[in-house]
Formats: structure tokens, C-alpha cells, sequence
């Protein structure tokens, strides 16, 4: 994908750099409880707030989801990986370094496949390495919410020493719409390996972005620069649209883009520059002396290769025969995609299946893994047969224990002439502007007619019959 | 009744065979060492504080201040840790409590355990017992002072670069560097993570037997330790039969022996052969050359990182500031002393960019070289031997103001503790009327062969572990 400046097209290269927190029962490097909204400072212990002497146990299972997060982005296991210490002073980091894998990590040169209109676009993976999370700090005063210039800063450990992935892609990305696609793609199956909840808000998922731009044809590479703290897929693109935009403007007019990181302000859509840092960082990278190098078996590894679900680019494109792109992105990316199938498979609609799927489900907040397919396969048949109101309530109903479709199925339709008409001609006694525009013309106004009158019979009329008779009255004039 | 115990004249052994029958409680044992505390260790300070009696079955037992022990402040020597007290016991504390020893007190060390004489200590040095004008060693040279003056049993020392075998040679006692990884460091305040050690000290080769099966094996809280793959043996046989002893042609040629030394440590070797043992030159060219010099790239430069942790944020001192970075810095200005503050420095630029390459990868690379270096030697040999110490005790002051001078004493102990191996430390004579050491390398978890060599040694050599000025 290009973008049209005033000097010609450009192309947008982005690389993106997710963490991922896991969600291990205990932290990365000691037995605290990892947990989201305990009280401050109660999930920690002498080796999370570096205490003298106090030493990192690696957590087994964390070093197990990391292993099976890169075998699904199709990743080299390293046979050995290795955890260094990176030295940096911040009151978040207890010990005065982090503990993370650095120059050899756990999982190498993996792919993802995101199925696009245009085909599937492959997103190289770099690294996905395993470290540990920092602790949260709150800025108290000053203006800059940095702890230059706070009155005081309050720090909370509980966060300090949860297991994280960082996962670095290939700039191989080239609009924040394939950036998004990307990312909804690599959270669903974040999601379904079980290894985190992957949640943009409570930060369990966090995405940086390295931007820049070229012109469209080019292959180089020009200074980048990354953007922090986006919540959501949405601000995601819209930072990196920002970001684009920004620099095509700095190049076109003859300046040259800066290395920057810039913190995405979700209140006014703009990008705000961090202080350029006084100095370079150092961090003073070594081995991790406290620990032995990681060297998984390859029963292990395949252990875990054998358990891995089908990634989520290529159920998008086995849906795709009946589907568009958009629906089966939409199943896939919800979780949907498995009752789709088996609903379809009962013998429903595969459209109509979809579209109550993705919309009523979920917007009667029902977990999918609940349904019965069969008795979905019922109501999306019977979907314009029986009342709406049946139909909502079975919707609602369809996760508890013991569903069945038939009574809903049992119920129906108000169709007789008599029982609608005087709904009807109170319906258009109190619309008279709306007759008179239908009247001249505007017929596409029906729909609200219909509206109307089965909200006014509660979802009990028979939508087709009430069609009819709306469309007669209306037409007699 | 205390009275009736000579704390002067007890080895470990000794004094659990008076618990083991009854003639002293656990709780007059310890009021004896106590009282032996009172009487001498005013002059001395190889404590920095003791501890009371609180229950236990067996007998005392000296910590180094470098092992955290629940409930009794660890400083490390350091201002920074002052008032700093362990909510945990360090996995060799708590072996030894749960052996039943009881906690006598901590013991004084350079700060941090960097040095050779504890004079670097923050809270002041120790003193030599065989001569209180001259120095203990150094880092542990608290409990090898305490063990020399029978102001205990037995005790606890750290070793990373000979801290536990050079003072226990200057003070006449036995020390063991046991194996890397055999012992746990949890809870132990770190100085170079991939060197440090803890082990024993005490006043016979099989009281250091007996407390290493004590301390040693695989700690669930340590990833770094493996269970000793045989059991730590108390040694009984008085000769060397089969034995060979590998003498690595360089030591020779060392600057800065003392003919004294040298003289003790033929003697000892003549000792060895006259019970059966086999002389053997051995080479070890690049452990002797560049030992020292990777040493001083890897320790500060872990070192740099391990004490990072002292900020003022969460524990013990903090230096008021008016920001967040102005805080941390006068805390460390003023909680570290000047030889962890060179070492910081040192670790520091041997770690930064650009430079990494050539210190602290290149050390790396060497550190390699000298365990294989070892590893060839030790393959026609069942141990080597070499003095432990070039000198014996110095005055106090002497090196004190050469940090050069000062490392060079651990330049026959270092090489060995690069390449991981265990280290016995044994009395072989006087010279000047103060003591010299015997050091025997062993091969990875060759504890048993050492304590053997030593024992037979010991009991052949007959030294009186008594300095000279308490006899009579």
C-alpha cells in the first residue's frame, strides 16, 4: 500500500514490538502470585524486590509458553538460550537490571501469514523472547508525569517480575490497516494458545511501533521512529497513520526525519515527542549469572508443536470459500470460527449464520463454547419464520445448561390482518410526514413503517406479513 | 559450667563430643565461646556483632556478615546495609540451623567481601591473633581470625577470588573454596555471582568435611547448584599412598614469594612424598599469566551489577535528596566505600558499549582457556599444590593505599576459582613465627580427595592452630 504526497507516493514501513504478559499463575523469577488489582506492594517477595542476596528461579511453565507462542509463529527453538542482564537504574527495577533473554533467545525467524484482499501478506518474526515485566510507577506532581520534576513518585512491585514475551516483527509491515489485521490475528492466537489474556487495557498486550517511510518502489531504509503507549488496535492505526503522514511532510519538504520516540496522546489523536534522552542508552548487556542457559528437549518441543491449534491466517482462508474476507476475519479473530462451522455443518445458512454469530451472540454477551451448534442451526432456519421476540430470547437463552430450540420454535408469528391492522394504522396516523414522503416518492421509508410496528407489537408480528400489509396500506393512499 | 571449657584448644569435633555426652549444654558451649568473645575479641573485632543463645541441639557456629541470617542485621561490612536486617535466612544459615548450630555472630570482611585483609571492612579492621599489628586476610578474615582465637568452633566464609583460603592461611587454620555450585548462594549478598562461594573454615581438615556435608548440596532457591555427586567423607587415612600431586612449573618463577613461604611449602611437599605421595610437575601457563587480569574484568564487572540493588529505595540507608536520581546518588556516595566504588567503576566500563568486546568478552574467552588449562593438568594428577598465600600476614596499613599490591595477593588462589575448582587451604608451618598455607586444587567435586591429602598432611605436620601468643 501506498500513500500519495505531493512529491509522489510513499510507502509506509512499519515493524511492530508486542509484549505479551503471561498469564502463569506465579511471576517469571519467584513464586509471588501474578494477579491483576491486589492491593500495592502485597504480590512481592525478597527475590522480586531485590533483596540481598536474594536469587531468580526461572519459571518452568513461562518457559513452556514462550516455546509454544514461537512454535506458533512458526520460530527456531534455540536449543540454547541464554538470560542476560540488563543494567539500568529506575526505581521500577528493583535489582538495577532486568532479567532478558537478549543475543540468544528462545524462539528465532518465525512468520505469520495475515490473509488480505490483495493475498496473503507474510509478517516476518524476528525474535520472541522471554524477560520480565518492570514494576509501575506513579509520577505525583510536576507537569511532565515523568519523574523528572514530580513532587514524588510511588511505585507498585506487584507487576515487577511477571513473566513477559517480546515479540519483534520484521518491518515487513506496510499500513496500519495490515498492521492491525497483523495484530488481531496474532492476539486471537495469543489468546487460544491460553498463554495470556492479551487485553490492550489492562496492559496485558502492549505494541510499539518503529515507523518510517520511503518512496513506493524503493527497498532502503530510513530513520524510524517508534511510537509508545497506544491502548487499542484503533489508536494503534491511527498513531501510525499520524506518524506517516509526519514524515512524508518532513521529507517533502526537504528536511530530513530524526530518530524520535513519540507517545501516542489518545485525547487530542496527535503524536507527542519524549525529551530526547541525554545520553545514549548503555544497558550493559551480560549473561544472567544466576541462572543456566535454557536447553528445552526436543521431545518438549515437539510435545508442544503437537499441541498447537490451527493458526488463525489459515482458518480465515478455509472459511473463505463461504464467506468474504471481512466475515471470516470477523469469526476467526472473535473465537467464532469453530461454531460457525459446526452450526454450518448442522445444516444452517453459512451468511445468516455468520451475521447472528458475530452479531447477536455477541451482543447478547453469550460464550460461543456454550452452544450447542444443532439448536443454533434451528433458530438461523427458523430465523424469519418465528417472532423476533422469540428469536431474541432464544438467543440469549442459548448457553444455559439444557437449551433446546423447540419451544422458541413452537412460537407463532402474528400474521392475521386483523390482529396487525389497527397497530398499523395507529403506526401511520402518528408518522404523517413520513407518509407524505413515501407517498412522493420515497419508498425506501418502508423499513421504517416495519420498524415501527413490530416494535410496537413487541417482536410478535410475523415481519413478512407485516411487510405486506404496511406496503397495501401505504399504497392505497 | 563454662568455665571448665577452653574454647582455645577445642576443634569442632572436640566440641561435639562434649555436647554428644553431656559435659557441656549447647547453651554453656556458646556462653563459653561468648565469654572468650568478651574477653579477646575486643582486641581483635573479628565480629561485628554477636548473637544470644536461642535454642539449638549441636554447637556454635560464626557467619561471615555476607549470609544473610533472618532477624540479625547483614551488612556486608557496608554503610549502605547498615540497620538492613533479613526477613530469610540464607539457605546455609538455615542448613546450619537446622543441623542444630547455634549463632554465635557475624563476622567482619571487607566490604562486600572485596579485599585481601579486611581493612576495607566500613566498621573498622580485623586483627591478625598471631599478631594483632598485622592483618587476618582478607574478605573473611572475621571468621578466620574467630576460629584462630577460639572465639569459635567453626564459621562460614564466601570465596570468590581466595576469600575464605588466603585468610585462613594467613590465621593458621583450614578453609575450603568447595566446588562451584555445590553450596548455595541463596541469600548470600552477591559480589561476583559466577565466582562466589561459600564454604568452611575451621581449625581441622575433618571439622571442614563435616561442615561442607553440612551446607553442601542442590537448593531448589539457587539454579545454579547440583547435588555432589558423592558423599562428603570425614578423611582417616594417614597416608598418600597412590597420591599425585601436580606442582605447576610457574609457580616458581612468581614474583613476589617470600622464601619463607616457599620454604614451608617444600617442606610440606617433602612431607607428602615421605608418605607415599608422587611429586609431579605440572603446567599451567596461562592460569598464572592472565589469571589476574581476567579476574579484575569479571568480578567488577558483576559486581557493577549486583550492586546496582543499593539505591535507598526499598531498604536499609537512604541518603535524602531533592530528586529521584540526586537520592541514589548520595546514597551510594555515601554508603559505599572507596574499593567497591573502584570495582563499580572497573565492572562498569569493562561491561559498556564498545568496550565489552575486548574486557569483559575477552576475559571470557580466557576464563574458558584456564579451566581447560586445569582440567589437562588435573588429568595426570589427583590434585595440585601450591603455596596459598605468596606472603604470610602483612602489618596493617602496608597495602593499604596500593590496590595493585593488595590483589596480588590472591595471585595463586585465583586461577583455580576461575575454573570453578575447590580449594583446600591447609596449615604447613610458620615462618617469622606466622603461619603459611598449603593450597590443594581438586578436580570438580573432588572434596574428597582434597580432605584425604589434607588430613594425612595435617596429622604429619602436626601445626598447633593455637597462635603462639595465647600458649602458655
Amino acid at each position: 500500500m501506498t500513500v500519495e504526497g505531493t512529491t509522489g507516493a510513499w510507502q509506509p514501513v512499519i515493524g511492530l514490538e508486542i509484549h505479551v504478559q503471561l498469564k502463569t499463575r506465579t511471576k517469571m523469577f519467584c513464586r509471588c502470585p501474578v494477579g491483576f488489582g491486589a492491593g500495592e506492594n502485597t504480590q512481592t517477595c525478597p527475590v522480586c524486590l531485590g533483596f540481598p542476596g536474594a536469587l531468580p528461579v526461572p519459571n518452568k511453565t513461562a518457559l513452556e509458553w514462550t516455546l509454544k507462542l514461537g512454535l506458533a509463529l512458526d520460530c527456531e527453538i534455540a536449543p540454547r538460550a541464554v538470560f542476560a542482564r540488563k543494567n539500568y537504574f529506575y526505581p521500577d527495577l528493583p535489582k538495577g537490571y532486568q532479567i532478558s533473554q537478549f543475543d540468544l533467545p528462545s524462539c528465532n525467524n518465525g512468520r505469520m501469514i495475515v490473509p488480505t484482499c490483495e493475498g496473503d501478506h507474510v509478517i516476518g518474526i524476528v525474535r520472541a523472547h522471554l524477560e520480565e515485566d518492570a514494576a509501575k510507577t506513579v509520577h505525583v506532581g510536576g507537569h511532565t508525569g515523568r519523574i523528572g520534576g514530580a513532587d514524588y513518585s510511588l511505585v507498585d512491585y506487584n507487576r515487577g517480575g511477571t513473566p513477559l514475551v517480546e515479540i519483534v516483527t520484521a518491518p515487513d509491515i506496510h499500513s496500519s490497516d495490515d498492521a492491525k489485521r497483523f495484530l488481531q490475528l496474532l492476539r486471537q492466537m495469543i489468546v487460544e494458545l491460553g498463554v495470556s489474556d492479551a487485553e490492550m487495557e489492562k496492559g496485558t498486550l502492549r505494541v510499539d511501533a518503529n515507523v518510517s517511510v520511503r518512496p513506493a518502489g524503493s527497498t532502503e531504509l530510513r530513520t524510524r521512529c517508534e511510537i509508545k503507549n497506544m491502548n487499542s488496535f484503533t489508536h494503534i492505526a491511527k498513531g501510525i497513520d499520524s506518524e506517516v503522514m509526519r514524515q512524508i511532510e518532513v521529507w517533502e519538504s526537504g528536511a530530513e526525519v530524526e530518530q524520535h520516540t513519540y507517545d501516542y496522546d489518545v485525547a487530542h489523536n496527535r503524536l507527542t515527542a519524549r525529551r530526547s534522552k541525554e545520553e545514549a542508552d548503555d544497558y550493559r548487556y551480560f549473561p544472567e549469572p544466576d541462572l543456566v542457559p535454557v536447553e528445552p528437549s526436543s521431545e518438549l518441543v515437539e510435545t508442544l508443536r503437537a499441541s498447537l491449534p490451527e493458526p488463525p491466517g489459515a482458518r480465515i482462508r478455509r472459511l473463505e470459500p463461504a464467506l468474504d474476507l471481512d466475515r471470516a476475519t470477523v469469526l476467526v479473530t472473535g473465537g467464532l470460527d469453530r461454531l460457525w462451522e459446526d452450526t454450518v455443518a448442522a445444516g444452517a445458512d453459512p451468511v445468516a449464520t455468520a451475521n447472528i454469530v458475530a452479531n447477536n451472540l455477541v451482543g447478547a454477551g453469550v460464550d460461543p463454547s456454550e452452544v450447542t451448534p444443532g439448536e443454533l442451526a434451528k433458530l438461523v432456519t427458523a430465523r424469519e419464520r418465528i417472532p423476533r421476540r422469540a428469536f431474541d430470547e432464544a438467543i440469549a437463552n442459548i448457553g444455559d445448561p439444557g437449551f433446546t430450540a423447540e419451544p422458541y420454535l413452537a412460537v407463532e408469528a402474528v400474521a392475521d390482518a386483523a390482529s396487525l391492522e389497527p397497530v398499523i394504522d395507529a403506526v401511520i396516523a402518528a408518522n404523517a410526514g413520513q407518509v407524505e414522503a413515501y407517498r412522493n416518492g420515497k419508498t425506501g421509508l418502508l423499513g421504517f413503517f416495519v420498524g415501527q410496528v413490530m416494535k410496537e407489537t413487541q417482536g410478535a408480528a410475523d415481519p413478512r406479513a407485516v411487510n405486506e400489509l404496511v406496503r397495501q396500506r401505504l399504497d392505497q393512499g | 559450667m563454662s568455665a571448665i571449657v577452653d574454647t582455645l584448644r577445642l576443634s569442632a569435633e572436640d566440641a561435639i563430643g562434649l555436647v554428644e555426652r553431656r559435659e557441656v549444654t549447647p547453651g554453656e558451649l556458646h556462653a563459653a565461646y561468648r565469654a572468650a568473645i568478651d574477653e579477646r575479641d575486643g582486641e581483635l573485632h573479628a565480629y561485628l556483632r554477636t548473637a544470644d543463645f536461642e535454642g539449638g541441639s549441636g554447637i556454635p557456629i560464626a557467619l561471615k556478615d555476607v549470609i544473610s541470617t533472618k532477624g540479625v542485621e547483614t551488612t556486608a561490612a557496608s554503610r549502605i546495609l547498615e540497620g538492613y536486617v533479613p526477613v530469610f535466612d540464607a539457605t546455609v544459615a538455615a542448613r546450619c540451623r537446622a543441623a542444630g548450630l547455634t549463632l554465635l555472630g557475624k563476622t567482619n570482611t571487607d566490604e562486600f567481601a572485596m579485599g585481601s585483609s579486611t581493612e576495607n571492612s566500613a566498621y573498622g579492621p580485623t586483627r591478625n591473633p598471631w599478631d594483632p599489628k598485622r592483618v587476618p586476610g582478607g574478605s573473611g578474615g572475621g571468621t578466620a581470625a574467630a576460629v584462630a582465637a577460639g572465639l569459635a568452633p567453626w564459621g562460614l566464609g564466601s570465596d570468590t577470588g581466595g576469600s575464605i583460603k588466603q585468610p585462613a592461611a594467613l590465621c593458621g587454620n583450614v578453609g575450603l573454596r568447595p566446588t562451584y555450585g555445590t553450596v548455595s548462594r541463596f541469600g548470600v549478598v552477591a559480589f561476583a555471582s559466577s565466582l562466589d562461594q561459600i564454604g568452611p573454615v575451621a581449625r581441622t581438615v575433618r571439622d571442614c568435611a563435616l561442615l561442607t556435608s553440612i551446607i553442601a548440596g542442590k537448593d531448589p532457591a539457587d539454579s545454579t547448584t547440583v547435588a555432589h555427586p558423592e558423599p562428603i567423607a570425614l578423611p582417616d587415612r594417614a597416608d598418600l599412598d597412590g597420591v599425585r600431586l601436580g606442582v605447576p612449573k610457574q609457580v616458581a618463577g612468581l614474583p613476589g614469594i617470600e622464601t619463607g613461604v616457599t620454604s614451608s611449602f617444600e617442606a610440606a611437599l617433602a612431607t607428602a612424598t615421605s608418605l607415599g605421595a608422587e611429586i609431579v610437575e605440572v603446567e599451567l601457563p596461562l592460569s598464572f599469566e592472565y589469571g589476574m587480569a581476567c579476574y579484575y574484568l569479571i568480578a567488577p564487572a558483576e559486581a557493577s551489577s549486583n550492586l546496582a540493588r543499593y539505591d535507598g529505595v526499598r531498604y536499609a540507608t537512604r541518603a535524602e535528596g531533592d530528586s529521584y536520581r540526586s537520592m541514589v546518588e548520595r546514597t551510594r556516595d555515601q554508603g559505599f566505600g572507596d574499593e567497591p566504588k573502584r570495582r563499580i567503576m572497573l565492572g562498569t566500563y569493562a561491561l559498556s558499549a564498545g568496550y565489552y568486546d575486548a574486557y569483559y568478552g575477552q576475559a571470557q574467552r580466557v576464563r574458558t582457556l584456564i579451566m581447560r588449562e586445569h582440567r589437562d593438568a588435573l588429568a595426570a594428577v589427583d590434585a595440585l599444590a601450591t603455596p596459598t598465600s605468596p606472603t604470610v600476614a602483612f602489618p596493617i596499613g602496608d597495602k593499604a593505599s596500593d590496590p595493585l599490591a593488595m590483589y596480588a595477593c590472591d595471585l595463586l588462589t585465583i586461577p583455580s576459582c576461575l575454573a570453578g575448582l575447590p580449594g583446600l587451604s591447609v596449615p604447613c608451618g610458620l615462618s617469622e613465627g606466622l603461619p603459611v598455607g598449603l593450597q590443594l586444587i581438586g578436580p570438580q567435586f573432588g572434596e574428597n580427595v582434597l580432605f584425604r591429602i589434607g588430613h594425612a598432611l595435617e596429622r604429619a605436620i602436626g601445626f598447633e592452630p593455637i597462635p603462639t601468643r595465647y600458649l602458655g
